[in-house]
């Protein structure tokens, strides 16, 4: 934890409509980490996520992200600055090819100019078959490549998921932010996920920040873990000082244990 | 001072017919999120059948109007029970294209049956007197415009804040799955809904009729946008939001064309409806909501 | 090696049936042996295609509705008009004016409206398109409601067989690249785009300003064929009508637009004395399609040559 901090944040408040769903929120995520935020359902994880990836504006606070302020900026700057996502409710691109949904994903790198696009240089193609090998490779590593021409919404839920983890990956982030990555799954597809985030993580050096509500199943994967509740942060540490504490304890129980 | 009042006074009656109009826009927008663009011409079948009332029938105006209400009430109830219940779950941008579609089925089916040809709405029907009232001229049938779209109005407000029927119609605008859940039957809400816009939609055509003195199959074109602004104006579905709303505008085109130039006069309406969908989208009476992620 | 020699293959197939359709018109033109009413129809179907396939960048791709495409049309022939009826200016100043001025009206009008979504963007762009000809209508200069006369023949088959091209192959080029895919997930989801690092206002401004542009060439077009120009005629109803074109042909296919565009303008001519009948038609389409087939006849797929072969070897 003595690394550079890749993101930090500071004093993060949102409400809306008087109901604060997050407030004095701080968090720091060191580079190549592996960190959990968790909290009962409603506790403002997503609206955590949704701040960071600028799907909202902060009402105070600070985002750092490699030394420079997100607060303001939007939402495809900050995924150009190298922050990608996954979606709680599956936001795939449904009437396009699973191809097309991860190369949409590369745009943001596109090799060619639209000039070069609409008089088809020889730019163009090179271009067009880098970015088509490239989206092939991470299908690749996910076991999807043979389902490339189907469509995003002809896929089982669990296929999904995984081609949302694909896209995000596809915009080539440095950290990559998973919301809740395994609901749905059965417990052997929620291993093997953690043994592909286990591996992504490695390959492409990455930096990796998921939301679980399911506690037992965060435990295993995650390194540190930070424990929201009623949009305030009220534990964090290693997966085993956060299963001995009392707070997090009630959090999930309910005030009357104990 | 005294022409500003007179243009008021002239605007008055204007914008009270907007208003009316206006109302159907915001009540079918508010419960199924659909702008109506067939709304304007339901508006002149209303006068049509007005027209026919007065001049085959012979009824005086007050039959006549209430003939039209009738008869729009379930020509709107149709409409939507053919055209518009079939696309209840798609897309808002296909239901927009069928209203337009309904719109221009309206507006030529009618050039079709009874020629393109402008109507004179008969004016035994309603003999014009003017009074004058401390220096201001004002015609017995701006008073009877204003006057009975104000009546209409009062029973809408009671219809919606005090009947089992406008419970449930703020009940389906509100959540339309609870509304099932409470027991509401929401496709006979909505009909009921197009029932109420269409009737206030006729009595609005059988003033215009009066208003302008005569009757055409494309007479709903521009009144129909111009209450439109009305409505996104005041804020769209909300009703208290589009009676303003359509005041506004009456006025507005009334100073227009009483102190500019007139043929900006149809301009206005649309730089208004600019600057409101920039400024405030939802209207003055709206409230902002964002997307939920 | 066999991908690329079929990618040749195609072009070839493609630009030799182009050239014998183009060679054909122009013979039977030059050869006199085509009466004027299929004439006027060849010429409007090259327009309509144009304005259509335009059309559906905007509203099938991108998946914006606009309602104010005339307004653009307009635009570009009053420019080109000028151009080339005052300032005594080349038809291709005039066109490339055309395109240019109405590409800058796309992208005037599109910034502020784009924020808008859905039925409000479509309202919006009505009362833009409306606005811009009312102010035509006030301009002196441009003879208010009487519009331009007289504006010389210009626009002869090559010009409109060639304007009706030159949009197809670059809005195709253009959908079938990076780019296009990116205005394309704006039309499936625009917050997902936007946090895929798409710039999404940057693209559907885009796709605007090319789709008016390309009206604007439509415009222009128009004016040197028929050879006058009035306000009245960029109405919303000419709106409305390519936008038949787009919703008939399918929501997201050129193909399909080229053939709706076909189809409406050859039905358009066949019931020119009964105008009234067209509009019902055209009405008809509207919520027929809108309730039985929502994504168009084509929807979003393409009319190939692969299409043809599959049908040719009878294979599936």
């Amino acid at each position: 934890m003595d690394d550079i901090n890749l993101m930090e944040i500071s004093k993060l408040e949102k409400s809306f409509g008087g109901l604060n769903a997050v407030q004095d929120f701080n968090f720091h995520i060191a580079e190549n980490e592996l960190v959990g935020l968790i909290g009962p359902n409603g506790a403002g994880k997503t609206t955590v996520f949704n701040l960071i990836t600028g799907v909202y504006k902060p009402d105070n606070g600070c985002i750092m992200f490699r030394d420079e302020n997100l607060v303001g900026m939007a939402p495809h700057t900050i995924c150009t600055k190298g922050i990608a996502r996954t979606f709680q409710n599956i936001r795939l691109f449904n009437d396009l090819s699973v191809l097309d949904n991860v190369k949409i994903a590369a745009h943001k790198n596109v090799p060619y100019s639209l000039m070069g696009a609409v008089f088809r240089t020889p730019g163009y193609f090179r271009g067009e078959s880098e970015i088509e090998a490239e989206a092939l490779h991470y299908l690749e590593i996910f076991n999807l490549r043979n389902k490339k021409d189907e469509l995003a919404r002809n896929l089982p839920y669990g296929e999904q998921r995984r081609i949302e983890i694909v896209r995000a990956l596809a915009t080539r982030p440095l950290l990559l932010i998973l919301d809740e990555p395994a609901a749905g799954m059965n417990p052997q597809e929620t291993q093997a996920l953690m043994e592909l985030i286990r591996y992504i993580r490695k390959e492409f050096n990455l930096t990796i920040l998921l939301i679980e509500h399911d506690m037992s199943l965060v435990m295993g994967v995650c390194e540190r873990l930070y424990v929201l509740d009623y949009g305030q942060i009220i534990a964090e540490g290693t997966p085993a000082e956060i299963r001995a504490d009392k707070r997090v304890i009630e959090a999930y129980l309910g005030e009357d244990v104990g | 001072m005294l022409e500003f009042t007179q243009q008021i006074v002239n605007g008055l009656s204007l914008g009270a017919i907007y208003a009316l109009i206006a109302l159907g826009y915001t009540m079918v927008y508010g419960i199924i999120k659909l702008i109506n663009f067939a709304h304007g011409d339901i508006m002149m079948v209303g006068a049509l059948v007005s027209y026919f009332s007065l001049t085959l029938l012979g009824t005086n105006i007050f039959v006549a109007m209430a003939a039209a209400m009738i008869a729009c009430a379930v020509f709107g109830v149709l409409i939507e029970k053919i055209a518009y219940r079939p696309l209840r779950n798609s897309t808002r941008i296909a239901a927009l294209i069928t209203a337009i579609g309904v719109s221009l089925f309206l507006e030529y089916f009618t050039i079709f049956i009874f020629g393109p040809a402008q109507k004179v709405f008969p004016a035994s029907a309603f003999p014009i007197k003017a009074y004058a009232l401390g220096g201001l001229s004002v015609l017995n049938k701006d008073v009877f415009v204003f006057v009975s779209a104000v009546v209409l109005m009062i029973i809408l407000q009671y219809i919606i804040k005090w009947t089992k029927t406008g419970k449930a119609m703020r009940a389906v605008s509100l959540d339309q799955e609870a509304a099932v859940l409470m027991g509401i039957s929401v496709d006979k809400t909505i009909s009921i809904t197009f029932a109420i816009g269409s009737a206030l939609a006729a009595a609005a055509g059988v003033m215009l009729g009066i208003y302008y003195n005569t009757v055409n199959p494309l007479m709903g074109i521009i009144p129909g946008l111009k209450a439109f602004v009305a409505a996104v104006l005041g804020g769209i579905g909300i009703i208290p939001g589009a009676m303003v709303g359509g005041f506004v505008m009456g006025l507005l085109e009334t100073m227009v064309s009483g102190y500019g130039n007139s043929l900006y006069r149809d301009a206005v309406a649309f730089g208004v409806l600019i600057f409101i969908l920039l400024i405030k989208p939802s209207g003055i009476f709206g409230e902002d909501t964002g997307e939920k992620v | 090696m066999q991908k690329v020699n079929n990618k040749w293959l195609k072009l070839g197939i493609e630009v030799v049936v182009l050239a014998a359709l183009f060679t054909l018109v122009q013979y039977l033109i030059t050869a006199g042996l085509l009466k004027q009413y299929y004439q006027i129809s060849l010429a409007s179907m090259c327009i309509n295609v144009t304005l259509a396939v335009s059309l559906s960048l905007i509203n099938g791709f991108t998946g914006q509705l606009s309602l104010g495409h005339a307004g653009f049309m307009a635009v570009g022939a009053y420019i080109a008009a000028i151009m080339t009826n005052m300032l005594d200016l080349p038809f291709i100043t005039g066109i490339l004016a055309a395109m240019l001025g109405a590409g800058l009206a796309g992208f005037i009008i599109g910034v502020p409206t784009l924020r808008l979504k859905g039925d409000y963007l479509a309202i919006a762009t009505l009362a833009f398109g409306e606005i811009i000809r009312v102010t035509l209508q006030n301009i002196g200069y441009v003879n208010g409601p009487a519009g331009i006369m007289g504006i010389p023949k210009f626009a002869t088959w090559p010009w409109l067989f060639g304007g009706a091209i030159v949009t197809i192959v670059v809005i195709v080029n253009l959908i079938n690249s990076s780019y296009g895919r990116a205005i394309i997930s704006i039309r499936e989801d625009e917050t997902a785009s936007e946090l895929m690092g798409i710039n999404t206002t940057k693209y559907k401004v885009l796709a605007f300003v090319v789709g008016a542009g390309f009206a604007g060439l439509a415009g222009a077009l128009y004016a040197h064929y028929f050879y006058i120009i009035k306000p009245e005629t960029f109405n919303f109803l000419k709106s409305f009508d390519i936008l038949v074109m787009v919703v008939l042909g399918g929501l997201g296919s050129t193909t399909g637009a080229i053939i709706a565009a076909v189809f409406v303008t050859a039905l358009t001519a066949a019931l020119q004395s009964f105008p009234a009948i067209r509009m019902v038609l055209y009405a008809l389409i509207l919520i027929i399609v809108m309730i039985y087939r929502p994504q168009g006849l084509m929807g979003n797929k393409e009319l190939s040559l692969r299409t043809f072969g599959r049908i040719w070897g009878g294979r599936h």
